[in-house]
Order: C-alpha cells, then sequence, then structure tokens
C-alpha cells in the first residue's frame, strides 16, 4: 500500500509582514518552512511505514525553490518526494491545487502502486482555508476523515479505518473503508528529528519534478485560469500600539499598582 | 634457600613475559583509535609531563595528596634498588656494593630512608582506604593487594638489610648501622645465627613480591604507572574547552557509540585513570544524586575496550555496547545527558584526562545518528536551526531590547567593537536589562561600538554541547561567513558561552577574534581611565561572586569580575566555599538550561543555598545563564530579599545612577 502525503512550503508566517501599500504580503528575506500540520501528516505516514512497512510518497506544488521541502520529507524517510512545478500551476487556489494534487496521486497510483491513504495537515497557515484536502478527497472519490487526532485503527486486511476526530468540546470516532484522505490536527503526534546520515542523504538526492508535460492537465483547470477564488485585499487589522508602564524590574510594587490602576480606570478589573 | 640463578631466572623471564604481554595485549589496543594530533609542541610538552607527572603538581593539589607523591617519587628512587635486586638474582656479581664508599654509602642512606617513607604512606593510604575511602567503591581487591605488595616489598627490603647487618663484625656494622638507621635498627631483632636464614626468607619473599608486582602491574589500575606519565605528555595543551569538529560527508555515522570510534588518545585517557575519584568529587551531577559519574564514565571505556578489544581487531562487531544499561563496560543514556560541560572533572583530574568532550561525543551519536534525546530539546534544535535562537522568537526581534536606546549598527571600517548581544541578551526579559546597562557602559567610556541588531544569530554554544554538531556547524559557517563579510576583529561577548564558542570554537572555523568578556572590557576601562568611579554603590549590600563555568575554568578569568565589583562596591565580594576553578556549576551549561532536572537534589538549589551560607545581600555573576538558575534558585528558597546582578548592572548603578 502506498500512503501519500501532501505538504506546502509555507513563509514561516511568524516573521511575515504586510505590505501596507500593496497590501501583499512581504516574502523578501522570510524563511520557509514546511507547514507545520503537515510535519504532523508527514509523521504519521512514517509511522504506519514502520509498523506496517508501507511505502511512503511526499507531494507539493510549488515553485522550484520548494525542492527544499521535499528534501526534508526524503530525510525523514519518505522513499518518493515529487515536486509539482511548472508556471501553469502558479496563481492557483485551493480548486486549482486539489486538481494538480488529485492528478499527481492518479499518477502514483498507477506508476507506484495502490494509494490507501493520502494525509494532508488540517490546513495551512499561511491560506487557512482546509479546503485543499476536502477537495482533494472529493476529486478522487475518496472518504474523507477531517481533524483526525488519533488513528485509532488500521486493518489493511479488511481495509478499514477508525480514526479519533478533534471537534470543539469533543471527540468523534470515525470508522471508513480505505481509501481515504486525513486532514490531521497538532495532537496526533510528535514529528520525529532527522537523523544526520538521512539528511546528508537528501541533500544529495535529486527530487523528481513534474510539469504539466507529465500531468497533462487542462490548462482552464489549473493555475490562476483554473482559479474562481479572488483576493481582493489582505491587511493587518490596526491595533493600538501598546505603552510601556513604569519600570518593573526597579519598582515592581510601584509598577503593579500603576497597571491596577490603570485597569480599575478602565472598568476592565471584575470587582 | 639463598639467592638461586637457576630458580630465580627462569621466574623472573616468566614474570616479564606475562609483563609484556599483559603491556602489548592492552597498548595493542590503542591502535583500534582514530588519528589524533598530539606531537606538536614537544619542548612544551616535556616541560608539562615533568611538572605535573614528575613534579605531581595536580596531585598535591588536595591534601592527601601528598601521600601519593611519597609513594610515586619513592617508587622512583627505589628502581635503582629493585633494578639492581632482579640483576643481582640472575648474576650475583653484579652488586651496588661493588660502588665505591662515597657514592654506595649515601645511596644506601637515602635507600633506606625512602624505603621507611614509602611504607608509612602504604599504611597510611592502606588505613584511609579502610576507614574514609575517597569514594565507597575505592575498598577494591585490586588496591588492597597492590597496597599490600609495596608493603612486603618494603618489609623484606629491611628484612634482608637487617639479616646482612645482623652478621657483621665491629667495623662493618658501625658503618652499616650509621648508614642504615632503619635496617641496623630493625637488625637488633635478628640473633647472628638465626641471620642466614632471615636472609634467605626476606630474599624471596622480596623476590616473589617484585616479581607479582611485575605480573600484575598491566592488569590492575595500577597500570596508570606506565600511562600516566605519556598521558601528561600527550594532554591537550590548550584548555579542553571544546570539542572536536566533524566531517559530514554521506555514507559516515557521526558521533561515538563504539570505543573505536574515539581517538588513541581517548583510549590512553581510559588507561590511565588511577581511579582516585577526584572528578567524582567535585562533578555536580554526581554531587547531586545524578547517574552521571565522570570516573565511571573513564572506567567503562576501559572496560568495553578491553571486552571488545579482541572482536575489533579482527573487524567484528563490539559484543558490549558502549552506550546502554548493559552495567560495567556501558555508558547509561541518562549520564551522558546528565552532563553541564562545567569542566571540573577535566580541572580536577591528576592525570588530565578529558572527560566532557568523550561524553560530548557520546551526544553526538544519539543525537545525529539516532535522532534520540530527552523531548525538551526539540523545540531546542528547531529553534535554533529555524530561527537561531533558543525560543523560536521571530529574529526581527532581535532589536527589541534597544527600541528605546540609540544604537548604532556595526559599521565595515569605521566601528571598532562588535557588542554582540546574544541570544538571552536579546530575548530574555531579565538579562535585558544587563544589555541595556552595557549599553549605557559603552557610551559612557565613549568606545566605538556597535550591534548587527536582526543580522546577529546565535553562536550555537548549547547544540554544540548537546551533540548537535550537524546544526552547529551550520551556525557556525553562517557566522563566520558574517563576522569576515562585516569585518568584525573586536566582539565584546556579556555571555560566557558566546564568549569561549567565538573565542575557542570559531578558531577551528579559521576565524580568530578578538573576543573580550564584558567584565574584562569594563575592568580595562576603569583601569584606562574611560570610566571613571566618583563614587561607589551601596545599593548592592554585601555581595557574593559566583563564578561562570565558561569563564572560570574554560577560561581562566577569575580576577576580572571580582576586581570591578571592588570598584563599584568599594569592598571586595565575599567567596563561596567553592569558588574560582574549584567553582560549583549552575546547572545550566552543556544544554542542561534547556532540560528538564527530575532526578536528585537541583544543581542551582545547591549553588543558591551555597552562596545564601555567606548571608550576602547581593549574588553577583557575570553570565545569562547564571543569572537565570540563580533567580529561579532564589525563588524556590523562598529568599526573595537577595538579588542577583550581573557584574555590568553593578557598574551601571555605581557609575550611572
Ligand atoms: S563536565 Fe562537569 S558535569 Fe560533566 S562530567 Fe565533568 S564535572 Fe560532571
Ligand atoms: S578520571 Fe582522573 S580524576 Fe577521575 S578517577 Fe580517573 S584519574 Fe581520578
Amino acid at each position: 500500500m502506498l500512503i501519500v502525503v501532501c505538504i506546502k512550503q509555507v513563509p514561516d508566517t511568524t516573521q511575515v509582514q504586510i505590505d501596507p501599500v500593496t497590501n501583499t504580503l512581504i516574502r523578501d528575506g522570510i524563511p520557509f518552512i514546511v507547514n507545520p500540520y503537515d510535519t504532523h501528516a508527514l509523521e504519521e505516514a512514517l509511522r504506519l511505514k514502520d509498523r506496517f512497512g508501507c511505502k511512503v510518497a511526499a507531494i507539493s506544488m510549488g515553485p522550484p525553490n520548494a525542492e527544499a521541502t521535499l528534501k526534508k520529507a526524503l530525510a525523514l524517510g519518505v522513499d518518493h518526494a515529487i515536486l509539482l512545478s511548472d508556471r501553469v500551476f502558479g496563481g492557483a487556489d485551493t480548486l486549482a491545487t486539489s486538481n494538480v494534487l488529485s492528478a499527481a496521486i492518479r499518477k502514483l497510483q498507477s506508476d507506484v502502486g495502490e494509494v490507501g491513504l493520502v494525509l494532508c495537515g488540517k490546513q495551512t497557515i499561511d491560506g487557512d482555508t482546509a479546503q485543499v484536502g476536502p477537495g482533494i478527497a472529493s476529486r478522487l472519490n475518496y472518504q474523507q476523515l477531517t481533524l483526525v487526532d488519533k488513528i485509532v485503527e488500521l486493518d489493511l486486511a479488511s481495509r478499514k479505518i477508525r480514526v479519533s476526530r478533534k471537534l470543539e468540546g469533543r471527540h468523534e470516532i470515525v470508522e471508513a473503508p480505505l481509501p481515504v484522505m486525513m486532514t490531521v490536527v497538532r495532537e496526533l503526534n510528535r514529528p520525529r528529528y532527522p537523523k544526520v546520515p538521512m539528511r546528508l542523504a537528501a541533500a544529495e538526492a535529486t527530487v523528481e519534478v513534474w510539469n504539466n508535460q507529465v500531468l497533462k492537465l487542462d490548462e482552464q483547470k489549473i493555475g490562476l485560469k483554473g482559479s474562481p477564488t479572488w483576493v481582493s485585499k489582505i491587511f493587518s487589522p490596526d491595533r493600538a500600539s501598546g505603552e510601556i508602564l513604569g519600570d518593573g524590574y526597579a519598582d515592581p510594587d510601584g509598577t503593579a499598582e500603576m497597571l491596577i490602576e490603570k485597569l480599575l480606570a478602565k472598568d476592565m478589573l471584575p470587582i | 634457600m639463598t639467592p638461586n640463578p637457576t630458580i630465580f631466572t627462569p621466574l623472573l623471564i616468566a614474570s616479564l613475559t606475562i609483563f609484556a604481554w599483559g603491556c602489548w595485549k592492552r597498548f595493542s589496543l590503542l591502535s583500534l583509535g582514530k588519528p589524533e594530533e598530539r606531537f606538536d609542541n614537544v619542548g612544551t610538552r616535556i616541560g608539562e609531563m615533568l611538572l605535573y607527572a614528575f613534579g605531581q603538581k595536580r596531585v598535591l593539589a588536595k591534601p592527601f595528596g601528598i601521600n601519593h607523591s611519597i609513594i610515586f617519587w619513592s617508587f622512583l628512587i627505589l628502581l635503582i634498588a629493585n633494578t639492581e635486586f632482579l640483576l643481582h638474582g640472575v648474576f650475583p656479581w653484579i652488586s651496588l656494593m661493588k660502588l665505591p664508599d662515597g657514592i654506595l654509602l649515601p645511596l644506601l642512606l637515602i635507600l633506606d630512608i625512602v624505603s621507611l617513607l614509602a611504607l608509612t604512606a602504604v599504611i597510611i593510604a592502606a588505613v584511609r582506604r579502610v576507614i574514609s575511602p575517597p569514594y565507597p567503591e575505592a575498598r577494591t581487591f585490586d588496591a588492597f593487594f597492590i597496597l599490600s605488595l609495596i608493603c612486603i616489598l618494603m618489609l623484606a627490603y629491611f628484612g634482608i638489610n637487617a639479616a646482612k647487618i645482623s652478621r657483621m663484625q665491629e667495623g662493618a656494622l658501625v658503618l652499616a648501622k650509621t648508614w642504615m638507621p632503619v635496617s641496623g635498627a630493625a637488625a637488633g631483632l635478628i640473633s647472628p645465627e638465626s641471620g642466614a636464614a632471615v636472609y634467605s626468607v626476606a630474599w624471596w619473599a622480596h623476590a616473589f613480591a617484585l616479581l607479582a608486582f611485575i605480573c600484575y602491574l598491566p592488569y590492575s589500575k595500577h597500570m596508570h604507572i606506565m600511562t600516566a606519565i605519556p598521558n601528561c605528555f600527550f594532554r591537550r595543551l590548550e584548555k579542553p574547552n571544546t570539542v572536536p569538529r566533524e566531517d559530514f560527508t554521506v555514507g559516515k555515522t557521526f558521533g561515538v557509540d563504539r570505543v573505536d570510534s574515539y581517538s588513541w588518545k581517548d583510549l590512553l585517557d581510559s588507561f590511565s585513570c588511577t581511579e582516585c575519584g577526584r572528578c567524582q568529587k567535585v562533578c555536580p551531577a554526581s554531587i547531586t544524586g545524578k547517574p552521571l559519574n565522570p570516573r565511571a564514565v573513564v572506567h567503562d571505556i576501559k572496560v568495553n575496550l578491553l571486552e571488545n578489544g579482541a572482536l575489533l581487531k579482527k573487524g567484528s562487531e563490539p559484543q558490549i555496547p558502549l552506550i546502554g544499561d548493559q552495567g560495567e563496560g556501558s555508558v547509561s543514556v541518562e549520564s551522558i545527558w546528565g552532563c553541564t560541560t562545567c569542566g571540573a572533572c577535566m580541572e580536577a583530574c591528576p592525570v588530565f584526562i578529558e572527560q566532557m568532550p568523550k561524553i560530548i561525543q557520546m551526544r553526538r551519536h544519539l543525537v545525529e545518528n539516532e535522532a534520540e534525546f530527552p523531548e525538551e530539546l526539540l523545540n531546542l534544535f528547531e529553534n535554533m536551526e529555524g530561527r537561531s535562537n533558543p525560543w523560536g522568537i521571530a529574529p526581527s526581534e532581535r532589536t527589541k531590547w534597544c527600541s528605546q536606546l540609540q544604537i548604532k549598527p556595526f559599521e565595515k571600517n569605521t566601528t571598532e567593537y562588535l557588542f554582540y548581544v546574544g541570544c538571552a541578551g536579546s530575548f530574555d526579559s531579565r538579562n535585558k536589562h544587563v544589555s541595556v546597562a552595557m549599553a549605557q557602559l559603552l557610551d559612557k567610556a565613549g568606545i566605538s561600538w556597535g550591534i548587527l541588531g536582526k543580522d546577529e544569530k546565535c553562536c550555537g554554544d548549547s547544540v554544540r554541547r548537546l551533540g548537535n554538531e550537524f546544526v552547529f556547524d551550520k551556525m557556525a559557517r553562517e557566522n563566520v561567513e558574517i563576522f569576515k563579510e562585516r569585518g568584525v576583529r573586536k566582539v565584546i561577548t556579556q555571555c560566557p558561552h558566546c564568549f569561549s564558542t567565538l573565542k575557542n570554537d570559531y578558531r577551528q572555523y579559521g576565524l580568530e577574534l578578538e573576543v573580550i568578556h564584558h567584565s574584562e572590557l569594563l575592568r580595562n576601562l576603569v583601569q584606562d581611565g574611560y570610566l571613571k568611579l566618583d563614587k561607589t554603590t551601596s545599593e548592592m549590600g554585601d555581595t557574593v561572586f559566583h563564578d561562570s563555568c565558561y569563564l572560570g575554568r574554560h577560561n581562566d578569568i577569575y580576577d576580572a569580575p571580582r576586581e570591578l565589583l571592588q570598584t563599584a562596591t568599594g569592598a571586595a565580594p565575599k567567596e563561596m566555599e567553592r569558588n574560582r576553578n574549584n567553582a560549583f556549576c549552575c546547572g545550566a551549561g552543556g544544554g542542561r538550561m534547556w532540560m528538564e532536572e527530575h532526578v536528585g537534589e537541583r544543581i542551582n538549589l545547591t549553588r543558591v543555598k551555597e552562596a545564601l551560607e555567606e548571608k550576602p545581600d547581593t549574588i553577583c555573576v557575570a553570565c545569562p545563564y547564571c543569572m537565570t538558575m540563580f533567580e529561579d534558585g532564589l525563588k524556590d528558597v523562598n529568599a526573595a530579599g537577595v538579588k542577583v546582578r550581573d557584574v555590568a548592572e553593578v557598574m551601571a548603578e555605581a557609575l550611572l545612577r
């Protein structure tokens, strides 16, 4: 059985600022990271590999420099790493993205072997839509299990999976026949740390790149052209700038008093 | 039975064969180690060897060391008598007695007295080992067996001479009694008739004790008699405050998990251990009840080498793992993580064994090859690699500490000093105050200085000591690149860890910087008149100073912070019981800052309590880690009235407030 993990290279959003004039993310000089939720998806796939001996493929759609993300996956132990990169894929929204990813999964199914599980992070930290995973599931006609925080049971013989979904204030145990697409939350596991020999091997490995000549998708369904969603504006909400009150280090008691007075005056302390 | 060459010669040959075989079996194992250059500066090495091995300088650093030194020096002198004894046994015509009187008589006197000294010292050593051993496990068969052999040797020596004297006539007798007072006195106990019998018995007792000693030597801890001297010769001439670099090429394994991954010198270290236990008596981990014991680490490496040596020589896999819970011969994972890299063990070891780098190399194996480490470290490693600081704070916040100050960026060819603020100084809310104080003092002194601001990166100290050499290597290369590109030559640090890493570790990357710790810089600025104090501060009350391991033991800076405190407060700081090179670690070094401490007493509490013994109003430190450990520790013992201040803050208080 093949497990496919969809991962994305995202800017380290804690370091991202928004250009107030153009309303776009200032990406210059911002380091890229693997979308944090995806690292949990990757980890779970590798654990299933350790347990059941299945193969794991990591795929990512992105510009050529997203290769680094796939090398990280190789360093962690995936068997195949494929970058889906082509100018015509660019500017995609979630619909167009899931079209490309689904096509890649289909190709893996025919080239490498039967796909039983597709794992995605519950959402990316740059887009925050949480739509790509479900999009893939609909396109491939897989069962979809979102917000998984635990795989309760995976029975390969009877091709069934039972998982726990983390919902607000409760958990739901769901069972579904394979193949399934799962999106995962952080609580699912603790990602492993890469071993140096594997990092070095990954650094030298070449990541396979599939462009649209390989996937042969209708250009109307991918990239900017295949994206019905438009982002009209991005902005950071105005926030009143803070103020430094007293000197808590030289005079902790006095400063605490000032703070309390201030909060009282604003009616922010329940008395 | 008198000395009889036909019986003695074969016995001696057999003993020498056993000795040689033992030596060969052990010393040939050194060839399993990896190459390491220790043959440079031969002149200095010889000098150091004379001082430390023959001069016993470090042995004598502890009061009981004198006893060992007496045994050692006696051993050297008695080599004359013992060599003569062996030769005489084979070739009866060889004898010291043939020497002219002018040489012979003083020699006999010396041998007689030295034998008595040795006998006394050996008895004291045995008694001490019974009633108050250096550490409980020190009461070994090995130790008592050798002590008994030496004891028998000395008694037999007196027996032989006394028997001879007892049969002497008038003139010779007087002469002998004058020049061999101890043997002469013993002769009084022997009747002339029994003289011959006593002589025989004593001679053979001496022979058997000496031959037994020769046979046993290479198989016991007393092998150090042969290895300690070369070990002093091959010691690291510079302070062992770094670890060797690693070569990251594909197909290699990293760190050490089998003895043959160590260098030959590491293996020689293990053969040189005298099992004196001085290292474990100063190790903060051992003292506070953690599983780590540096003596045991060295011992386990030796046992592992002896057990696996034959297999490894054949190219087979070792049978006993070096890292694991298999008892003797294996080092447990918990003990490997317990080390604070404080260097106290290396400072105490009389034969210059380098325990700390061996432990770090085992950490490397765990981190790099196995990705196995305490889970608290996962975030640290990722934060360091991703954001170049331990907390994972956005690098853009590195300059927040100085948002209210006017600070210039470091400019190539214009700025003289780079103030390398460090992660704690940039992000830690308590330590930011130290950075601010430093900035104010530097301005006051009017020197040319600047910062790298958002471009400053972590020096990588913690990851290196934690064995994540791969990440350290990346960080070090990046930093070296930045420093070279910006033309940085002089660096001020307020953190001893940054200080030592920039100064010592980065040298391995071809970067020679003039790194100066803020305590030294401030002291110099005062001395040279750039900072003029017209008053002292009384804010601090009574102060006590805590030495940071990476400033003191690892870099020999003890006086600067003390002088600074004296200048700022008008009084020398008080000293804790363990101070200067004997100071006790705060518990944060070696990456322990980022780890939980579950077993035994907390190291920082031990040190805080020691500081409180001196009843200070302020505990003064010169390191951000020490600062945190003391602040935390004081809260835990409810000593909130006692302050913790960095030396720069004390100085700023005196000068600026
Ligand atoms: S460096 Fe310090 S903590 Fe580590 S073994 Fe030596 S004495 Fe113990
Ligand atoms: S390592 Fe050094 S200090 Fe420790 S027991 Fe051996 S000889 Fe003594």
